[in-house]
C-alpha cells in the first residue's frame, strides 16, 4: 500500500497538495479535516453518513472514482451549489486509484 | 421563570446522562433544545444507524440510546424547553445566570452545562433573491401549526421525509398543494411515497420534478413563485411557500456568550470541563481541548466529571463523597427507589 497525491482547492481559492494514506480506511473528507483545510465544524458535520453536505467537492481531473450511491445520490439532490461534478467526499474512499486528483471543497451552505 | 439546580442546553446523549449523574448528587436540571424532542443528533440525524461504541452494548440504534437515556433520567424529573433555541445570558450579582430563548422563556440556574453538540440545528436555506424579505411574509422553514395552512395554495420544495409528510399531511388542509422537487427521486418511508403517489393520481397533490423554484415575487408579501423545469420557466401563484431541505447546526448564539471559542468549540479545562466563564460548563461534541474526541463515551465521561464541580458551586462547604449506584442505590425525585437486592443471611440447619 502507497501513498496518493492528491491537490485540493479549498473554499477560500488556495491550493494545497497533499499526501494521503490508503491503508487507513480513510476517505476524502476525513483526510480534509486531518489536513485542517477547512474548520472544523464546517465539514464533515454528520460524521460520514451522507446525511449532510457539508463535505460536498467539486472533482476537477478525470479519475475512477466509485458511482454515487443511492444517499448520496439523494442528499446532492437536496444540497445547494450542485455541479455535475459534485461528489460527497464522505463517499469517496483514498485508494490508489487517486494518485493525481483534483478537487475543489465547495463553499459552505449559510 | 423557570428555576433549576443545573440549566442543561441541548438534550442529546450527554445533556441527558447529565440529569442522570446529577439527579445522584441531588441537583436538578432542565434542558432546553432548539428541536422539538430529545435526542439531538442521535434523534434528529440518524435515529435508525447503529452505534457500536457505547459501552457495554455491542450496538445500539442512536435511536434506541435517546429513549434508554431518558428513561434513565426519567427518575430526576428533568424539566424541557423544547423547541426553543438559547439565545441571551446574563449573570446577576448573586452569581445567578439567567438564560433566554428565541421565544422569550426565561430560566435561572447557579450553574449552566453547555452540551450543545454541533449547535443548534437550523433550516438549510435555498439561495434565492429575496429569500430573506419574504420570511414570515409567505416563506416558512418550519411548520408550526398547520392550521394556518386551511384552504391556502402550498408550494413544498425538497425531497426528503418532512416534504413528503408535510406535502400529505397538508393535502387534506390545503387548497392546493404542490411539491417541488430537483430530482425525479423522492427519500422516505415506503408508506409515504406510496401515499404520496397515490395523492398525485387523485389529483390531491401536484409534483413537479426535475424542478426548482427560481424566483419569488410579491410586492408585500409572497404572492406568486416561478418554477423551472427543463429550462422551462412556470409562475405558480400561492399563498405559502416551504422549503424544506432538512436543517444545520450552528454554534449560533453561544458564540457570542463570551466563550473562548476556538475551532467552532468552547474551550475547556480538563479538570471539570468548566469554560473561561466561572459557573458555565462545556461538555460533549461542543467543546475542545488537548486530546479532545466527540464520542458520545467522552461526553457520558465528561457530564459526570462536572457534576462533581456543579455540587460544590451550588452547595459550598457541603460535604459530600463519591459513592457507587451498586452501594447507594438511586433514589428517584419522583419518590423511586432502585437498589441491589440484599443476599439473605440465615441457617439452613434449622
Amino acid at each position: 500500500m502507497s501513498d496518493v497525491h492528491i491537490t485540493i482547492k479549498d473554499r477560500e481559492g488556495q491550493t494545497h497538495k497533499i499526501v494521503a494514506p490508503t491503508d487507513m480506511a480513510m476517505n476524502i473528507m476525513e483526510v480534509v479535516r486531518s489536513y485542517e483545510l477547512a474548520p472544523e465544524g464546517t465539514i464533515g458535520v454528520c460524521g460520514g453518513m451522507a446525511m449532510c453536505a457539508s463535505c460536498q467537492c467539486y472533482v476537477h481531473s478525470e479519475h475512477l472514482i466509485p458511482e454515487k450511491g443511492d444517499e448520496e445520490e439523494a442528499m446532492l439532490s437536496e444540497a445547494f451549489n450542485v455541479k455535475e461534478n459534485s461528489r460527497l467526499g464522505c463517499q469517496i474512499p483514498i485508494t490508489e486509484e487517486l494518485e493525481g486528483l483534483f478537487l475543489e471543497l465547495a463553499p459552505e451552505e449559510l | 421563570m423557570i428555576k433549576t439546580d443545573i440549566l442543561i442546553i441541548g438534550a442529546g446523549p450527554t445533556g441527558l446522562f447529565t440529569v442522570f449523574e446529577a439527579g445522584l448528587l441531588k441537583l436538578k436540571c432542565h434542558l432546553i433544545d432548539a428541536l422539538p424532542q430529545a435526542g439531538g443528533q442521535c434523534s434528529e440525524i440518524y435515529p435508525k444507524k447503529p452505534i457500536y461504541d457505547i459501552p457495554g452494548f455491542p450496538e445500539i440504534l442512536a435511536g434506541d440510546l435517546t429513549t434508554n437515556l431518558l428513561e434513565q433520567c426519567k427518575q430526576f424529573e428533568p424539566g424541557f424547553t423544547l423547541g426553543e433555541r438559547a439565545e441571551k445570558i446574563s449573570k446577576d450579582d448573586n452569581g445567578m445566570f439567567t438564560v433566554v430563548t428565541s421565544k422569550g422563556t426565561a430560566h435561572q440556574a447557579p450553574v449552566i452545562a453547555i452540551a450543545g453538540g454541533l449547535g443548534s440545528f437550523e433550516p438549510r436555506k435555498p439561495t434565492l433573491d429575496n429569500l430573506s424579505f419574504y420570511e414570515g411574509k409567505g416563506v416558512e422553514y418550519i411548520i408550526k401549526d398547520p392550521t394556518i395552512y386551511k384552504n391556502k395554495r402550498i408550494v413544498i420544495a425538497g425531497g426528503g421525509d418532512s416534504a413528503l409528510d408535510w406535502s400529505i399531511y397538508l393535502a387534506d388542509i390545503a387548497k392546493e398543494v404542490t411539491l417541488v422537487h430537483r430530482r425525479n427521486e423522492f427519500r422516505g418511508a415506503l408508506d409515504s411515497l406510496e401515499k404520496a403517489r397515490e395523492l398525485k393520481v387523485n389529483n390531491k397533490i401536484n409534483i413537479i420534478t426535475p424542478a426548482e423554484i427560481t424566483q419569488l415575487s410579491g410586492a408585500e408579501k409572497l404572492e406568486s413563485i416561478v418554477v423551472t423545469k427543463d429550462k422551462v420557466q412556470t409562475e405558480i401563484a400561492l399563498d405559502h411557500f416551504i422549503p424544506l431541505f432538512g436543517l444545520s447546526p450552528r454554534l449560533g448564539p453561544i458564540g457570542n456568550w463570551g466563550l473562548e471559542i476556538e475551532k467552532n468549540a468552547i474551550k475547556v479545562d480538563t479538570f471539570d470541563y468548566q469554560t473561561n466563564i466561572p459557573g458555565i460548563f462545556a461538555i460533549g461534541d461542543i467543546n475542545t481541548y488537548p486530546g479532545k474526541l466527540k464520542l458520545i463515551l467522552c461526553g457520558f465521561h465528561e457530564a459526570t466529571l462536572m457534576c462533581q464541580s456543579a455540587f460544590k458551586i451550588i452547595n459550598p462547604g457541603k460535604k459530600n463523597i463519591f459513592r457507587y449506584t451498586t452501594v447507594s442505590g438511586v433514589d428517584g425525585f419522583d419518590g423511586t427507589r432502585k437498589e441491589a437486592n440484599k443476599p439473605v443471611i440465615q441457617s439452613l440447619n434449622q
